[in-house]
């Protein structure tokens, strides 16, 4: 029966080939405004670390002034002061926790020909590859000796590794910074988390940064932040020493806890710690100390540009729309058929047979108009990438995977199916032989 | 007129029309508050950001030998720009209007913590920066070269003096209607700033900023590696200039790289990047679904005048005129679009507030409803206007024959 059911609606639709031209349209389009939108939206609200986003924590304390928190309603503040970054990384080091911070270098390749060129670079502590397992290529992350030793090591990014060494093995090799020089431990897989989870300060979506230091090292030659930096109070011009005492916020922290029990004593390790800086003359604020996991992380910094909420609000209603429009076209059709419908009861057909050739029919039209829609979709994130031509990152936010295609088809078919519950009902009331009396 | 029977009639049969209605109800809410959101786009987008954009163009310099002498580096480059044939001006600031990036401090009435404070972006430089950025001295005097310092480690009290935008004396001083100019403000608790001067206009660095017209500037030059050069040309020049300029620094000293060398024009374009492109794909949808709405009524009047065509024959029989039978559809439709725009005008109201809510949206402008009112009766007319008029081509000698 099915294939008959089939064939009876590849009739029907190739009988009114512009009105199911219209419809299939309306359904592509819908599904092609919503789907552009919800992949965007996939990709920006993504979980970049799956496997390990219940257990990493970004670390928050309260340090701001008295008078006003640092966001209302009582926000701590998003970044930590050095002070409070390094005395809790010594203080806990039972846990494993990362502190860094983002800065830019000046790299000076070795040649006449070839010319400096500023790169970003992170500074952070050892943890760091192993805590959000950093893919390696070559090498790998420095010790543990290597930050308390203040040894002049750095990671290199495949892209960097790429424009310095060729894309070799350059373990080993010196590399100048702002006229220090680094030996090369270890050249990063590629490696782009999608948002960029672990500092959102600057672009949510930007690439991480080209390569990695050592914290105590970047601190003791003195890297200025590149990232954003907040004070509540003024430090004067005391130079980079008067900044690292200062209340400034700058520094990112990150704790991998992996039981409810760590998180516990993790929480009362910064309580603790917090209480006895108050007792000398820091913290003014009440306790306010919280550890987020990466999910919870994204959702304080509103990773999800607002733009896009609203333009998947409209895109939804858009769809509306579109299934309004199918509805009503859908309806109509039945409705200019009720005569062969009703001649269709009176030689026998029973209501389970006709809902089946309409919702079939309908169907079809689903796969037809998720097909457009798909193909649509491609275009319109075409098209926003056009419009963003200029941000490198938007490349990222507009690719469409297997679950995206799929989910558009699903939707596509759905809906048309949700279009077709009425009109199909509205088919199958018609009673037998009602319209066959005038003839 | 027949409004009666129209009536009657669509209310036998209910359900198609109620879709279209429906349909355009939720195109009309869609499309007033798309609007709205362009509307807002593009009032932000045409605020002027107080600088001479067309004739102004910045780049960064960044010096990465260590112990490089930046001071007299900084000196000799303004020197090289500023003798420039077709250069106007030029400084060396931290940050410049619609950059997205840059400094901003607290400014209170009286000194001490705890104090009420009024923010402001803040712009070191000296006393070129009224005449490099191109903004109006309203009130005051511009800096006197002797007031201009460099940062000291030593001293950490902030500089004495301050010219300011309107809109930050306005903010600090609502009640004042004289001069903001010889007033004291306090910065860093408690260092005093006295206002020397007023500019009509400076943006802060932040368009997305709510105080984005506070910005003060500071008559101290910072010694910085990393240093922005702001420089205004000669009408027509700045393109010409840009290389000629790039290639100078470069070879004035290989201790440093310059980079980012951007025209405003192009620094407001990537700065409001976003935002037009939300405009153009706001305009997308809205267009999009004002098509497929069109088309939507198309089809089903196409239908209801294909159901319908013995009684039009009928009435057409009956002595009816062919514009009365197109009048009857377009007649239908204007009461159709009716219903529809009334419950699309409630939705958008209802979503617009939403959206107030959620995201911060200003409130509509109240042109915005009728205005969409009269698009949404006008498409509906020109969707019906072509069945209507085929409904009118059926043949009065219809009605003789049996279907």
């Amino acid at each position: 029966m099915f294939r008959y059911y089939l064939k009876l609606g590849l009739l029907s639709i190739r009988a009114n080939p512009a009105l199911s031209a219209l419809m299939v349209a309306a359904i592509g389009i819908g599904i092609g405004a919503c789907m552009t939108i919800v992949t965007i939206y996939y990709v920006m609200s993504g979980n970049p670390i799956p496997q390990k986003s219940e257990i990493l924590f970004n670390v928050q304390v309260d340090s701001w002034s008295p008078d006003d928190p640092y966001d209302e309603p009582n926000e701590p503040p998003e970044q930590m002061t050095y002070l409070d970054a390094t005395g809790l990384y010594q203080a806990g080091d039972d846990f494993k926790q990362v502190i860094m911070f983002l800065s830019d270098r000046v790299v000076q390749p070795e040649g006449e020909d070839n010319l400096p060129f500023e790169i970003e670079s992170r500074a952070t502590t050892h943890d760091f590859f192993d805590m959000f397992e950093v893919p390696f290529q070559y090498g790998s992350p420095w010790s543990a000796s290597a930050d308390t030793a203040e040894e002049r090591v750095i990671v290199l990014s495949q892209a960097l590794n790429e424009k310095l060494f060729g894309g070799a093995d350059s373990i080993g090799e010196q590399v100048m910074l702002n006229g220090e020089s680094y030996r090369v431990v270890g050249v990063l897989d590629y490696w782009q988390p999608i948002p960029k989870f672990y500092d959102l300060n600057n672009n949510d979506y930007g690439m991480p940064a080209q390569l990695f230091l050592p914290f105590s090292v970047a601190v003791a030659n003195e890297h200025g932040s590149a990232g954003n930096t907040n004070c509540w109070k003024p430090f004067g011009d005391g130079g980079y020493s008067a900044f690292l005492n200062s209340e400034c916020i700058w520094i990112q922290m990150w704790a991998e806890l992996p039981t409810a029990a760590e998180q516990d004593r993790y929480r009362q390790f910064l309580d603790s710690y917090v209480t006895e800086q108050k007792t000398l003359g820091r913290f003014p604020r009440d306790l306010n100390n919280r550890i987020s996991n990466v999910e919870e992380w994204l959702e304080i910094q509103e990773v999800v540009d607002e733009d896009v909420s609203m333009l998947l609000g409209l895109a939804t209603l858009f769809l509306v729309v579109c299934l309004l429009n199918t509805i009503g076209l859908l309806l109509a059709k039945v409705m200019r058929r009720t005569k062969d419908i009703s001649l269709r009861r009176a030689l026998g057909a029973s209501k389970s047979s006709l809902f089946s050739q309409y919702i079939i029919e309908a169907g079809l039209i689903g796969i037809a108009g998720g097909v457009l829609g798909i193909a649509l979709t491609w275009l319109g994130l075409r098209g926003i990438l056009n419009l963003f031509s200029e941000m490198d990152f938007v490349q990222y936010l507009v690719k469409m995977d297997w679950v995206m295609v799929m989910s558009a088809v699903l939707l596509a078919v759905v809906s048309a199916l949700a279009a077709a519950l009425y009109p199909t009902w509205r088919a199958c009331s018609i009673t037998p032989a009602s319209q066959l009396r005038i003839q | 007129m027949e409004f009666g029977p129209i009536w009657r009639s669509l209310l036998r049969n209910k359900a198609g029309y109620v879709l279209i209605a429906l349909q355009i109800a939720v195109t009309m809410a869609i499309m007033v508050n798309a609007v709205a959101i362009m509307q807002e786009r593009a009032n932000d987008m045409a605020r002027p950001s107080g600088v001479d954009e067309d004739n102004i163009f910045t780049f960064a310099s960044i010096a990465f030998v260590p112990d490089t002498n930046m001071r007299a580096l900084i000196d000799e480059d303004l020197d090289l720009i500023r003798n420039t044939p077709g250069v106007i001006d030029v400084i060396a600031t931290n940050s410049f209007p619609l950059r997205q990036g840059g400094w901003s401090m607290g400014l209170t009435l009286e000194p001490g913590a705890g104090q009420e404070s009024v923010g402001t972006a803040i712009y070191f430089s000296d006393e070129h920066a009224v005449n490099t950025y191109g903004t109006r001295l309203i009130d005051g005097k511009d800096f006197d070269p002797t007031q201009i310092t460099w940062n000291e480690e030593s001293v950490s009290k902030w500089a004495p003096a301050g010219i300011i935008t309107e809109a930050l004396g306005k903010a600090l001083f609502p009640d004042e209607q004289g001069s903001y100019v010889g007033k004291t403000v306090y910065i860093n608790e408690n260092d005093p700033v006295k206002i020397v001067g007023v500019v009509d206009r400076l943006q802060a660095p932040w368009k997305g900023w709510d105080i984005v017209e506070h910005s003060m500037l500071v008559p101290q030059r910072r010694d910085g590696e990393f240093q922005r050069y702001v420089v205004r040309t000669e009408p027509g020049s700045r393109d010409e200039l840009m290389p000629v300029i790039e290639e100078m620094l470069a070879n004035s000293s290989k201790d440093r790289i310059i980079q980012q060398m951007r025209t405003m024009t192009e620094v407001r374009h990537r700065s409001y990047l976003g935002d037009s492109a939300m405009i153009k794909m706001l305009m997308f949808i809205v267009t999009l679904l004002t098509v497929i709405t069109g088309l939507g009524i198309v089809g089903l009047a196409s239908f209801s005048v294909s159901r319908r065509t013995r009684q039009i024959g009928i009435r057409r029989a009956l002595g009816a005129t062919k514009p009365a039978v197109v009048r009857y559809f377009m007649l239908e439709n204007f009461m159709i679009s009716t219903v529809g725009i009334v419950a699309g005008g409630i939705l958008a109201v209802a979503l617009n507030m939403f959206m107030v809510n959620a995201f911060g949206l200003r409130p509509l402008s109240w042109y915005v409803i009728p205005s969409a009112m009269l698009i949404l009766w006008i498409v509906g007319q020109l969707a019906v206007a072509g069945p209507a008029r085929r409904a009118s081509e059926i043949s009065p000698a219809i009605a003789t024959r049996s279907s």
